[in-house]
């Protein structure tokens, strides 16, 4: 049965699609209670960006239900789904490159939020201030370096005033204190009440913010638990984790 | 106001005087010339509203000149209409056709676009060429009663048509100045550089397609209403001619810069600085048209005005938004 209590932000039951003979995600289901974060990990290819595609609606499933906050969005495009409080940010990112950082920004508080340019405005500086790119702010989009511009992802994403926020490897490449700056700013997000689900390589990042971790492989779900449990899990461990990375 | 905005408004104004004021330091051949630019403008202005900044790439806009002179004269002749009264009407009727055509085009995408407005405006040519009483092939010219009540003179007559063409250009240009720095105009150029992120922020972006394209064939058929004003004659030929009214114009956008404001205004001074120069060497010119698309198009996607913004870090028509503002 699908979800219809508010108390569960994200629920999809049996998500399905296939690219031609390929099916990159099979029957996928998963439930995110309200102020979580669930982490999602998997070898490359497994499917993990193409669920982000299917829960914001840029691109349709073939089969599967889904609800937000108990609210069946199955039906909403892309365009509805942001309004009723998905946001996410883009594993490559798709910024606007001949607008500068502050217009990337605005554009996402303005139509994500349905305000007036004005009203807008406030919520743009807010965002960009929080990811630290505020210095940057009237700088083209199309200049910034590649790390910046996954913080503008995270700040355009922010911008919308999101209830569910979709983060897809934005820890990749950063230093050490830039990933622990990062983690900081997620809790934050999250203490904020915004529940996150968060694809991510770095898995010492992620251990520091989720509360459950989804594997993904082939495109099905082959796990699901907390941290400790996953990560002991002899089918998960064989399929993705190098011994290496679990004590990174 | 804001200094930008106070600076933009005061060039637009002066522009506008000057060329008010032409007809009297200007002989016959410069009105004709800076009218016929200025209609080019507007049509520039417009087409690249549609697909340099909503992404869609008609090759069908001489459909819309085209209706806008055939309203002009089907109202005048055989309604009795003055001719500045059937304005509105043919604003109207291409509006109404393009929100037609658009249940049909919005479910192509890319090149099956471009051909479907293709389509569409030869379709409407050979309506009109059909129809007998509306001069058939043939055409049809204002009889000399409807000429007169644009102005009794032909000298007066003249300047009329040239203020409205000016009228027009500038109006168009303006407007399109205002729209760019409103919200519908933040819609337009996230949809100008990425309709992906564009939708994942809430933007709409089927809403504000179709109402660029309807707004744009509106406006573009008022255009045609008054360059064939100034014809004084219509034919199926010459009103949906796709060599003057779309290749001209996508040429003129092309290489001023598609996705600017300001790609319109330099595109229609180099396009007529060559047309000028180098009318009289027939084909030639055609080979020094391709030859400088293809030279601008591999050197800045983005035209002459790309180059000029990136290296100098010009703006005309300033509608950025600071943070610090
Ligand atoms: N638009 C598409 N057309 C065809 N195949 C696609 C498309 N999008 C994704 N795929 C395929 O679907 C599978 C899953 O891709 P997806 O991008 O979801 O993987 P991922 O888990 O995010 O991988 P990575 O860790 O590399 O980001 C891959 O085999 C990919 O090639
Ligand atoms: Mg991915």
């Amino acid at each position: 049965m699908i979800e219809t209590s508010p108390a569960t932000a994200l629920h999809a039951i049996g998500l399905n699609k296939s690219y031609g003979a390929l099916a990159a995600t099979r029957d996928v289901s998963l439930s995110v209670p309200a102020g979580s974060a669930l982490g999602i990990i998997g070898p490359n290819g497994a499917g993990k960006t193409t669920l982000f595609n299917l829960i914001t609606g840029a691109v349709r499933a073939d089969s599967g239900e889904i609800t937000l906050f108990g609210e069946d969005i199955a039906r909403f495009d892309a365009r509805r789904r942001c309004l009723a409080g998905i946001a996410r940010s883009f594993q490559v990112p798709q910024p606007f490159t001949g607008l500068t950082t502050y217009e990337n920004a605005l554009i996402a508080a303005a139509f994500g939020r349905a305000l007036s340019e004005k009203a807008a405005r406030p919520h743009a500086r807010e965002a960009l201030e929080r990811v630290g790119l505020a210095r940057k702010a009237d700088m083209p989009a199309g200049n910034l370096t590649l790390l910046d511009r996954k913080r503008l992802e995270l700040a355009r994403a922010l911008a919308t005033g999101p209830r569910l926020l979709l983060l897809d490897e934005i820890a990749g490449g950063m230093t050490e204190a830039e990933c622990s700056e990062l983690v900081e700013l997620v809790r934050e997000i999250r203490d904020a009440g915004v529940t996150i689900v968060w694809i991510e390589h770095v898995l010492h990042a992620l251990l520091k913010v989720v509360d459950r971790i989804l594997v993904l492989d082939f495109g099905k779900v082959i796990a699901e638990g907390p941290p400790e449990t996953i990560l002991r899990d002899p089918h998960v461990t064989s399929i993705y984790l190098g011994p290496e990375e679990i004590q990174a | 106001m804001s200094n930008t905005t106070l600076r933009v408004v005061l060039g637009l104004t002066v522009a506008a005087l000057i060329l008010a004021t032409a007809p009297l330091w200007a002989g016959r051949a410069d009105l004709r010339l800076i009218g016929e630019m200025m209609s080019y403008l507007a049509l520039a202005v417009l087409w690249n509203l549609l697909a340099g900044y909503a992404g869609l790439m008609s090759v069908g806009q001489h459909a819309f000149v085209g209706l806008g002179g055939y309203v002009l004269v089907i109202g005048t002749v055989s309604m009795g209409l003055p001719p500045l009264a059937t304005l509105p009407i043919a604003f109207v009727v291409a509006g109404l056709a393009a929100a037609a055509f658009a249940l049909l085009l919005f479910r192509l995408v890319g090149a099956y676009f471009a051909i479907g407005t293709w389509v569409a405006a030869e379709s409407v040519a050979l309506v009109f060429a059909g129809v007998p009483a509306w001069g058939g092939g043939a055409g049809i010219s204002l009889p000399a009663d409807v000429v007169r009540s644009i102005a009794e003179t032909r000298e007066m007559r003249e300047f009329v048509v040239y203020w409205l063409l000016c009228g027009l250009g500038i109006g168009t240009l303006s407007a399109a100045y205002t729209l760019i720095r409103s919200k519908p105009g933040l819609a337009l150029m996230a949809l100008r550089d990425n309709p992906t992120a564009a939708v994942s922020v809430g933007v709409n972006i089927s809403r504000i397609r179709f109402w660029t394209y309807v707004m744009v064939a509106a406006l573009t058929s008022v255009v045609g209403a008054i360059i064939f004003l100034q014809k004084l004659r219509v034919s199926p030929q010459a009103a949906f001619s796709l060599q003057d009214w779309t290749v001209a114009v996508i040429f003129i956008v092309v290489i001023g810069g598609i996705g600017r404001l300001e790609g319109a205004i330099v595109g229609t001074a180099v396009y007529f600085l060559l047309r000028e120069t180098l009318s009289g060497y027939g084909v030639f010119y055609l080979i020094v048209l391709g030859v400088v698309a293809i030279l601008v198009v591999s050197f800045s996607g983005r035209g002459i005005w790309g180059l000029v913004e990136r290296h100098l870090g010009w703006s005309l028509l300033p509608t950025g938004r600071r943070m610090s503002a």
